[in-house]
């Protein structure tokens, strides 16, 4: 494994990397016979006096037709191995198991045909084609697994896909590649590669789940903080980062950009769940925020604000 | 003769005429060339420090210096001001525009009055542009991708309105260019016995013609979208947000090859003058350049390769790309070939010209690599593409715009620059150039993505080397401009032709008089004639 | 006379042989920019093509809102301002300088008219509420998907050729200018006429695409 590619997890990052490697190899003898002829002539016919004669070569149709066709070939050859390796990328086997991808402003959400529901944590079985049926909700995203030498933008009206499958168990990093924003560089998922009985283990578990069982309602609350990337807007110790933190935001009366006034309760909380621009907090703008009605049941939403109520 | 003679005729042409307003309203080519050389060298200089606050944000995880909001428009800021008011107008507008005349044996362009209104159109769009700094900033990266750009800040539509309004510019001198090229040769300057910067120069003129416009319809559907509404690149009106990235693309591949076309006809000047030898391969290197440019307008999908365009145009989009590495290969090979039996002295200019051979074969063949689909797919967004396109625009064309000053700098001013700041200048750009922009290459095979804010803790180092060679690169230009300044003020004086160049422009006297040529020449060879 | 150019006594610049050859050279600029201007409605027209395939209903549906009638009014007009601006030019070349100001004048008019059957059209739908998208309000058409594409191309496009025939129109008024107060033009020197005139034909032709497009489905 070499240093300068990330490890190979898929089934097709092998081939990926032998293309790679014999592409550099390829340029770097190509450019060094030029680099080196070059130089060689640079030092053998350096200017000896300041009347100089030199050969008068305008062309040479044989050397010319050499230098046209072999990189020719060459380009076509490239080009052919590089079209076979990108239908390995593309083409989808027919057993592949689906999940929903939606890319939001920042976060990325999986959806289960079992119904369950993840968000910025995509769990995959090893050994198992997986087809990732993806758009946006906002802006154009782009999901890229540099493992799996993979990658496809994720654009708001249209479903575009990935397949891949991993070969390899762990956890393996996902990035957001397409330039949607404030915090582009914060829209990080995880990729988990289970064996097959964990991962048909931890697709039965139900959504709320997400903590460990006998957990308290805060502490439930608290995974759907990290879980559903509340985190990559509210902070926790009072910082502004793009809505309101919540430190100590519970009981507190907010001033609302319409000018008039609201307390922070449960109903409030609520409501800014599920309809953020109902009531924007004054020097906030409305928008930012992605609906989360139809992402979160009401119990989840109570753990939320349970946990909220803990922020101090 | 219709025109009046007047006294000061055979006054060169910075002391025909005095005063400021004399150079404001001036039709004269040359003056023009100048005024763009200034005006450039200032965005250059604002440019490049986007670009060190850029790099000092990197030098670790995390802030730095700056919050998300301010390092996005940081990124978007250099990107634009590099590509829309440094690189694209920096060869063809200043370069081209003193010497093409000059290389045709033509007392002008073939619209003087045009050409100066071009300047006039590129400041009031760069004017523009600057605007939006004041307003809310702009923060969607140069190639302003819909949907984003619909809905982030207002100063998106002053920022593309500006860049409307360059592309305007570049479109008028394309224009004049091409007019130029058509009827104003001397007698006995067939087309093929142009100077190869005049065929690198003709075929980049015409891809600012045929290409801009669809930018420039572009950027107004941009600004009409987010005014009124339009809807075709909006998916919540029934519109698809990709046919932007088409359009986009469109023209923006075409405008690499303005970037970049111009730049390969200096090197071929340099390396026929300081190898004192005719260039090998003539007519392959001039048809190259035209293959270049007709085959640019079909290749603008290999940016769209993972964006659900379909797999089979991102195929097709890979073949042709392929086929433009042949006449760049071509261009290479024969450079190299010039040098054979020649007479090579490794003066500033042409320290340049090696660096940009050694520095755009990286950047080519990286560029095959992102041709290559496949691997595209995993390189695609990544500090790799930053990493190959920095190679072809600042290793090649900014290497070649540096040459070219160093090399016409005696015509232009009638004095010389000192060697030895000179070439300490190259040192230090192709040291740091390589020192930052390396590291990227193995950033981005590891999967750095690119425009960036905050990176993972394991690419720290690699940053750091890179944000280190940029103050080498930021050291270079400094000593660059220290060099001309000083050659500007205290150059010893320059000869007619102080390179033993063999192009028209060295016929004539440093600087040249106002209408050039005394006398039209009558031209009865090719343009390297090294006997 | 007492003007310094005047149509008997023009000189070509300095850095052309001949005022031949300068004519030529300004004819092919005037050429390689109408290229510019087809190829930036070209981009539109690329537009209009892809979505008139993806929603050909839209484009049926949104031509029950435009008059058809007062876009072959246009036509007409403008072709026939086509023919008196071929003619404007055609008596410079003859040296009637009378005919040539008269046509020229008509073409100007020609082109008032288009804008003023132009002015009513967009106004009356304003009026209805069929506005580009962020100010569309019309009742009856907003439950039907996409309509508004079919209003921002047609704003857009007629827009843009709109402003067109208006810069139009203040060129042939600069050349009437010309023409009338320094009597510049005449047998010998018709360059920016001719320029003009190519430029308003390009405007003509592109009214003729776009008619058919928007107003007849």
């Amino acid at each position: 494994m070499r240093s300068f590619l990330p490890p190979q997890a898929s089934t097709f990052a092998g081939q990926w990397d032998l293309l790679y490697d014999s592409l550099l190899l390829v340029s770097f003898l190509g450019g060094a016979i030029l680099i080196v002829a070059m130089l060689y002539f640079i030092v053998k016919y350096r200017r000896r006096t300041d009347t100089d004669k030199t050969a008068y070569i305008s062309h040479n149709y044989y050397l010319e037709f050499l230098w046209t066709f072999i990189p020719l070939l060459v380009f076509l050859g490239v080009f052919a191995w590089g079209a076979y390796v990108y239908y390995l990328q593309r083409k989808v086997p027919e057993n592949a198991i689906e999940i929903g991808v939606t890319g939001w402003q920042w976060r990325w959400d999986f959806q289960y045909k079992s119904g369950k529901k993840t968000t910025n944590e995509l769990v995959v079985p090893i050994n198992t084609p997986v087809k990732l049926v993806m758009t946006s909700g906002d802006v154009i995203h782009s999901l890229f697994i540099p493992s799996f030498r993979t990658k496809q933008d994720a654009v708001p009206g249209m479903y575009t896909m990935l397949w891949f499958e991993a070969n390899q168990l762990g956890t393996f990093q996902i990035f957001c590649t397409e330039f949607c924003g404030l915090q582009h560089s914060n829209m990080l998922a995880k990729l988990k590669v289970l064996p097959q009985n964990e991962f048909n283990e931890w697709l039965s578990l139900s959504d709320s789940g997400q903590g460990k069982a006998g957990d308290s309602p805060a502490q439930r609350g608290s995974a759907l903080y990290q879980s559903k990337a509340c985190s990559a807007c509210h902070s926790l110790d009072g910082k502004t980062v793009i809505g309101p933190s919540f430190k100590e935001i519970f009981g507190k009366t907010e001033l609302l950009s319409d000018g008039s006034s609201a307390l922070v309760d449960e109903n409030y909380i609520r409501e800014s769940i599920l309809n953020p621009n109902a009531k924007v907090v004054k020097g906030f703008t409305p928008g930012q925020m992605p609906p989360f009605q139809g992402q979160l049941t009401d119990d989840e939403i109570t753990d939320l604000i349970e946990f909220i109520k803990t922020v101090k | 003769m219709a025109h009046v003679a007047n006294a000061t005729h055979n006054e060169d042409y910075l002391h025909h005429g005095k005063g400021l307003w004399s150079w404001m309203t001036t039709l004269d080519h040359k003056r023009i060339g100048l005024m763009y050389f200034l005006s450039i060298l200032v965005f250059f200089f604002i440019g490049g420090i986007y670009a060190l606050l850029i790099r000092t944000e990197l030098i670790a995880p995390g802030s730095t210096i700056m919050g998300p909001d301010q390092y996005n428009k940081v990124m978007t800021y250099h990107g634009s001001i590099m590509v829309f008011m440094v690189i694209i107008p920096g060869i063809p507008a200043f370069l081209g525009n003193f010497l093409l005349p000059i290389m045709l044996g033509a007392k002008d362009v073939a619209f003087p009055r045009l050409n100066l209104a071009s300047y006039y159109v590129f400041m009031l769009g760069a004017f523009i542009s600057v605007t939006s700094l004041f307003t809310t900033g702009v923060d969607t990266g140069w190639t302003f991708y819909t949907p984003y750009s619909l809905q982030t800040k207002s100063g998106v539509i002053l920022m593309v309105a500006g860049a409307f309004t360059m592309g305007m510019s570049s479109i008028l001198t394309g224009l004049n260019f091409i007019v130029t090229v058509h009827r104003l040769r001397a007698p006995g300057m067939t087309m093929t016995r142009m100077p190869l910067m005049v065929w690198a120069l003709y075929s980049t003129a015409i891809l600012q013609v045929l290409a801009t416009p669809v930018l420039g319809i572009t950027l107004l559907l941009l600004i009409f979208e987010r005014l009124f509404g339009v809807g075709i690149f909006d998916s919540t009106l029934g519109g698809d947000p990709v046919l932007f990235q088409h359009f986009f693309w469109f023209y923006s591949h075409p405008a690499v090859y303005i970037m970049i076309l111009p730049a390969m006809g200096v090197i071929s000047e340099l390396i026929a003058t300081f190898s004192r030898k005719t260039i090998f391969g003539y007519t392959a290197i001039a048809y190259s350049s035209l293959a270049i440019a007709v085959l640019s307008f079909f290749v603008w999908g290999h940016h769209l390769f993972v964006s659900g365009q379909s797999e089979w145009a991102g195929i097709l989009f890979s073949f042709i790309t392929m086929l433009v590495g042949v006449p760049t290969a071509i261009k290479m090979f024969n450079w190299v070939a010039t040098m054979y039996r020649g007479s090579v002295k490794l003066d500033a200019p042409m320290l340049f010209a090696v660096g940009f051979m050694f520095l755009f074969l990286i950047g080519g063949l990286t560029g095959i690599m992102l041709a290559t689909i496949a691997l595209d797919v995993h390189l695609h967004d990544t500090y790799f593409v930053v990493a190959h396109f920095h190679y072809v625009m600042v290793g090649g064309t900014l290497m070649a715009f540096m040459g070219g000053i160093y090399y016409w700098f005696p015509k232009m001013f009638g004095k010389m620059v000192n060697e030895f700041p000179a070439k300490l200048s190259w040192f230090f750009i192709f040291l740091g150039f390589n020192v930052t922009f390396f590291p990227q290459f193995i950033l981005g095979s590891l999967g750095m993505p690119r425009r960036y804010f905050d990176y993972l803790p394991e690419f720290t180092a690699l940053n750091r080397i890179s944000t280190v060679g940029s103050y080498l690169i930021a050291t270079g230009f400094l000593i660059a401009l220290g060099t001309i300044i000083h050659g500007l003020i205290a150059g010893r004086k320059a000869t007619a032709n102080p390179w033993g160049g063999k192009t028209l422009e060295w016929t004539i006297a440093s600087p040249p008089i106002h209408d050039n040529f005394n006398k039209i020449p009558v031209i009865t060879a090719g343009p390297y004639e090294y006997r | 006379m007492s003007i310094a150019k005047t149509a008997s006594e023009h000189h070509h610049a300095h850095h052309f042989e001949s005022p031949e050859k300068e004519f030529i050279a300004s004819k092919e600029g005037v050429w390689l920019f109408l290229a510019t201007e087809i190829l930036m409605f070209g981009g539109l027209f690329v537009a209009l093509t892809i979505f008139r395939g993806l929603y050909p209903e839209v484009f049926l549906k949104g031509a029950t809102t435009v008059d058809w009638r007062m876009g072959a009014l246009n036509t007409v007009v403008l072709i026939f301002s086509s023919l008196t601006m071929a003619l404007g030019i055609h008596y410079f070349q003859k040296g009637d300088r009378q005919k040539a100001i008269i046509s020229l004048a008509v073409t100007v008019l020609c082109g008032a008219v288009f804008m003023v059957v132009k002015y009513f059209e967009y106004s009356h739908k304003l009026h209805l509420g069929l506005a580009p998208a962020k100010f569309f309000t019309n009742p009856e058409m907003a439950n039907i998907e996409h309509i508004k594409i079919y209003f921002g191309l047609y704003y857009t496009m007629t827009g843009l050729h709109g402003a067109h025939v208006l810069i139009g129109m203040g060129l042939i008024s600069w050349i009437l200018y010309r023409a009338i107060a320094k009597d510049e033009f005449g047998p010998k020197y018709f360059t920016p006429v001719e320029g003009v005139g190519l430029f308003w034909h390009i405007i003509d032709l592109i009214w003729i695409f776009l008619f058919p497009l928007f107003y007849l489905t």
